[in-house]
């Protein structure tokens, strides 16, 4: 059974902290794995830096405490990690800000490495976020991409 | 009572965000509640019949259309996940 820490916030968080946090968690541990996600610019051909950018994270907040928590559940199932951690921010975010962060520890470096992947390759897909993006030129969701669904289909077994 | 909850783009293409309703006994599982929610008011709900676009979950869980509903359950209709 590994120790899993959920977070669904707003607020920025700290890398440095988080993997601390992940660090005093776990004990005997030879390795430890941090994913960052950071919201890329929109791609534009007219873009100029000056246009102001936003990007919005909608969840459903009755379900997504739920959905990561049972992927990190899952990741533990699959392999030895005695924790992970898991936050991803929601509401108004701008290009370079900081999205989301999961974070492995086990034993050996291929279980954090993997269970870290296959958590985000899961969160992407199974867990109720959608983005908005805005800029200039108006307002629109981002679309689903097939390849993330390719992303974690190739975890099934 | 059913709650019924509309996300993202689904709840702004149906004009929709949360609605509380009485299914009628012939309603029995979510591909029936979708075609009486559709009868109901074809124009805006007619969408949620893709389910290529259209995700349901029950109790916050995600499930398939022949998913069973006993009538005081919370269901979510979204589209396909952005998050990440």
């Amino acid at each position: 059974m590994s120790k899993s820490f959920i977070s669904v916030q707003q607020q920025d968080f700290d890398i440095k902290y988080e993997s601390d946090q992940l660090r005093r968690d776990a004990s005997n541990i030879g390795a430890m794995v941090t994913f960052t996600g950071l919201v890329r610019e929109i791609q534009q051909q007219e873009h100029s830096p000056q246009q102001r950018q936003e990007l919005f994270l909608e969840h459903y907040p009755g379900m997504t405490g739920k959905a990561l928590q049972d992927i990190a559940v899952e990741a533990g199932r699959r392999w030895a990690i005695p924790c992970c951690r898991i936050i991803h921010r929601v509401g108004a975010l701008q290009p370079g800000d900081q999205i989301v962060f999961v974070g492995t520890a086990s034993t050996h470096r291929r279980d954090a490495f993997e269970a870290a992947e296959f958590i985000m390759d899961y969160l992407k897909t199974k867990a109720p976020f959608w983005k908005r993006q805005t800029d200039a030129s108006g307002s629109e969701w981002v679309e689903h991409r097939d390849s993330d669904d390719m992303a974690a289909q190739r975890w099934i077994k | 009572m059913l709650t019924l909850n509309y996300f993202a783009s689904i709840r702004e293409a149906t004009g929709r965000s949360q609605d509380e309703l009485k299914i009628p006994d012939s309603v029995a599982n979510v591909r029936q509640l979708v075609d009486f929610l559709v009868s109901q008011d074809p124009s805006a709900l007619s969408l949620l019949a893709d389910e290529s676009r259209v995700l349901v979950a029950v109790n916050q869980t995600i499930v398939d259309r022949n998913h069973p509903l006993a009538g005081s359950e919370e269901v979510a209709f979204f589209p396909p996940m952005t998050g990440g």
